[in-house]
């Protein structure tokens, strides 16, 4: 086919974590920008040598977790004190002593909701195409295989002085892989 | 001086194999994945078709409930809470040792947890499963269970009252199950993706591909799903605490001798996660057998269990302690009654002792490493004590119930054939989600083990170089 295909990167496969990160602090000390690193486990520090900015996570669940707990004060106080008042034991229609229980129980709900769906939302998942799984060993990277793709995106992209760049800082197998 | 012993105690510690040998990042994922690409065993379906029975029975007995009502159980005045109330105690109890495990061990940063964690979290959630059966089919007519949560019908014209603890009960017990599975869940994905990626048919390829979706392990991915982990652990620690506390309150707000008690809740926590560990340790001493994982889930993680049962039982006793004391130091006459002649020298008598002999003797062998580290022994105990741990529900709850302020209303508790087939029904309900879940899923959190067996290189790199700099040598590792 005449038709050019765009590319993706040029993919450096690593065997440990400790060499992935050389590569990585080499590459950002080179000047590449456009990076991802992919790994079957978190390596601690990455993202600092990467220069990625930290998980947004913990603010969106702070909202959802407030979120939770209105909803838990408007229910009890509207359900028992406004739409059906009904005297049991001569207790209050609504106090906050005995509405504590559901108030924490709705935090933590609306909290770990966000937590989750959030997490999936900021990684762009649920996503069952992505240009990384046409790296032919793809699958090594969820096993023990430890990989540094530098993006055609980067303002310095040249497919030659990549690949020898990664090959220089070890990698065990370079390949340029296609959108 | 001291460096060195606190280093060197350091690496005595990191020596307790959590992963025994020196298997490599793809042995842990062949050992892990192999489980469930082999070939279907016979043996698979002849336990599916026991436990599946077991099920089955369980089923007939709830269709045999809700066809004729819930006279068919045991349960009638003066005992009107019976075996339903005590197995829905006893099965979210067993709950709490996967959540324990999967986030206050996270917490406090115990690496032990990352073998066992995705088969003790499966647990918690078949556990809350069969809890969440009772309480759906006591209610009396089990089609209008919806009822129990406050969503707008046309045939409730009025709402639930949030006064009560039984419903705080109904939002701590969904909440958990719920926060339990997305917790489960999150863990589940990068090993799912390792499933994906190794599938041999499309059927799995397509199952795994979708399961885990998309999952791609990138560094973007692990950042935020670290925190989404970190955070989840930090709202399942209140969580579970809350869970067992509230259930405690259905018995400790209400103003029965024996049950009005502020003890409750630390007592019924505890309680909970002696329970649960028991079961972890069950369903682990057969588990890594069967699947021939004893090189990932070590003699130490076991050990570890153990250690925590014979604290948490000691805990219990100490709370069984607590109750005789306060019943006499109170001078209640009514409170006295319950503990000195109902529970120890009543009718009940013959559960009393069984409970503390179960729960607070029978740990008691595991102060010895021999016993603790013998496998038919731990085997045996743990069994043991869930045995104990279901007394101590029945306990509370009978004995506080069948003898009423007024004599000619007092009564004795029989479980019916119902009652007890619907128990057993529930561990085959148990059993058959347990046998699915480990033939199909990762039985072992792959990517955390993984990532465990690093963190551990590292540390002994660095524990090497400092106890040899402290001896005056040159590191072991400067050359790395």
């Amino acid at each position: 086919m005449a038709e050019k295909t765009k590319i993706h990167g040029m993919v450096g496969d690593f065997s440990s974590p400790d060499r992935l990160m050389d590569a990585v602090k080499a590459a950002r000390k080179a000047g590449y920008t456009k990076m991802e690193a992919y790994t079957p486990f978190p390596i601690h520090g990455i993202d600092d040598a990467m220069g990625a900015k930290p998980s947004i996570l913990g603010y969106l669940v702070i909202c959802g977790g407030a979120l939770g707990l209105t909803i838990a004060i408007l229910l009890q106080w509207w359900t028992g004190a406004v739409a059906y008042p009904l005297v049991i034991s001569g207790k209050p229609f609504f106090a906050f002593e005995f509405a504590v229980p559901i108030m924490f129980e709705l935090t933590v709900l609306l909290s770990a909701f966000v937590a989750v769906f959030g997490m999936f939302a900021l990684n762009g998942l649920p996503r069952f195409y992505h240009p990384m799984m046409n790296y032919s060993s793809f699958e090594g990277i969820t096993d023990d295989r430890f990989v540094l793709v530098i993006e055609a995106g980067d303002r310095d992209f040249d497919a030659a002085a990549v690949k020898s760049f990664l090959e220089a800082h070890g990698a065990d197998k370079t390949e340029l892989v296609e959108e | 001086m001291a460096q060195l012993s606190h280093d060197q105690e350091l690496k005595n510690a990191l020596s307790a194999p959590l992963v025994d040998g020196t298997p490599s990042y793809h042995d842990v994922t062949e050992a892990v994945s192999i489980i469930s690409e082999v070939k279907t065993h016979r043996n698979w379906y002849i336990a599916l078709a026991i436990t599946g029975s077991i099920t089955g029975m369980m089923g007939l007995m709830i269709a045999y409930l809700i066809v004729t009502g819930v006279g068919v159980w045991g349960n009638n005045q003066p005992v009107g809470w019976g075996w339903d109330i005590t197995n829905f105690v006893f099965w979210i109890g067993i709950g709490h040792a996967g959540t324990l495990i999967s986030a206050i061990l996270f917490l406090f940063r115990q690496k032990w947890r990352t073998s066992i964690n995705r088969f003790a979290e499966a647990m918690t959630l078949f556990a809350v499963a069969c809890a969440a059966i009772y309480p759906g089919i006591h209610v009396g007519r089990p089609w209008r269970a919806y009822w129990l949560f406050p969503i707008p019908n046309e045939f409730l014209d009025m709402w639930q009252n949030f006064r009560s603890p039984l419903l705080w009960d109904v939002f701590a017990v969904s909440t958990y199950g719920t926060v339990s599975a997305l917790f489960w869940y999150v863990g589940l994905v990068p090993d799912l993706a390792t499933f994906r990626d190794r599938a041999k048919t499309k059927a799995r390829q397509m199952a795994f591909g979708i399961a885990s979706l998309g999952w791609r392990g990138s560094a973007t991915h692990w950042k935020n799903y670290e925190k989404a982990y970190m955070i989840l652990a930090g709202l399942s620690t209140p969580l579970v605490l809350s869970v067992h506390t509230i259930v405690s309150f259905d018995f400790a707000t209400s103003i029965l001798p024996g049950w009005h008690t502020t003890i409750f809740p630390p007592y019924f926590v505890a309680g909970a996660i002696f329970s649960g560990f028991a079961m972890v340790v069950t369903l682990m001493v057969i588990a890594r057998w069967i699947y021939k994982v004893e090189h990932l889930v070590t003699m130490t993680h076991l050990e570890n269990m153990n250690k925590v049962i014979l604290a948490t039982g000691t805990i219990v006793g100490y709370a069984y302690a607590t109750e005789f004391f306060t019943a006499w130091y109170s001078g209640n006459p009514y409170e006295s009654y319950v503990f000195f002649v109902s529970r120890a020298t009543g009718p009940y008598w013959w559960a009393y002792w069984s409970m503390v002999s179960c729960n607070v003797l029978a740990p008691q062998f595991f102060w010895f490493k021999k016993l603790r580290t013998n496998l038919p022994f731990m085997f045996v105990i743990s069994i043991i004590v869930n045995i104990g741990m279901w007394f101590e529900r029945f306990v509370i709850i009978a004995t506080s119930l069948h003898r009423d302020y007024l004599p000619s209303s007092w009564g004795y508790f029989r479980p019916t054939f119902v009652d007890i087939c619907t128990f057993i029904g529930t561990f085959g309900l148990f059993l058959t989600l347990f046998v699915f879940f480990t033939r199909f899923l990762p039985i072992i959190a792959i990517s955390e083990v993984k990532g465990m067996m690093a963190a551990n290189e590292h540390e002994k790199h660095y524990l090497d170089d400092a106890v040899a700099a402290s001896q005056g040598k040159q590191p072991v590792g400067a050359a790395h």
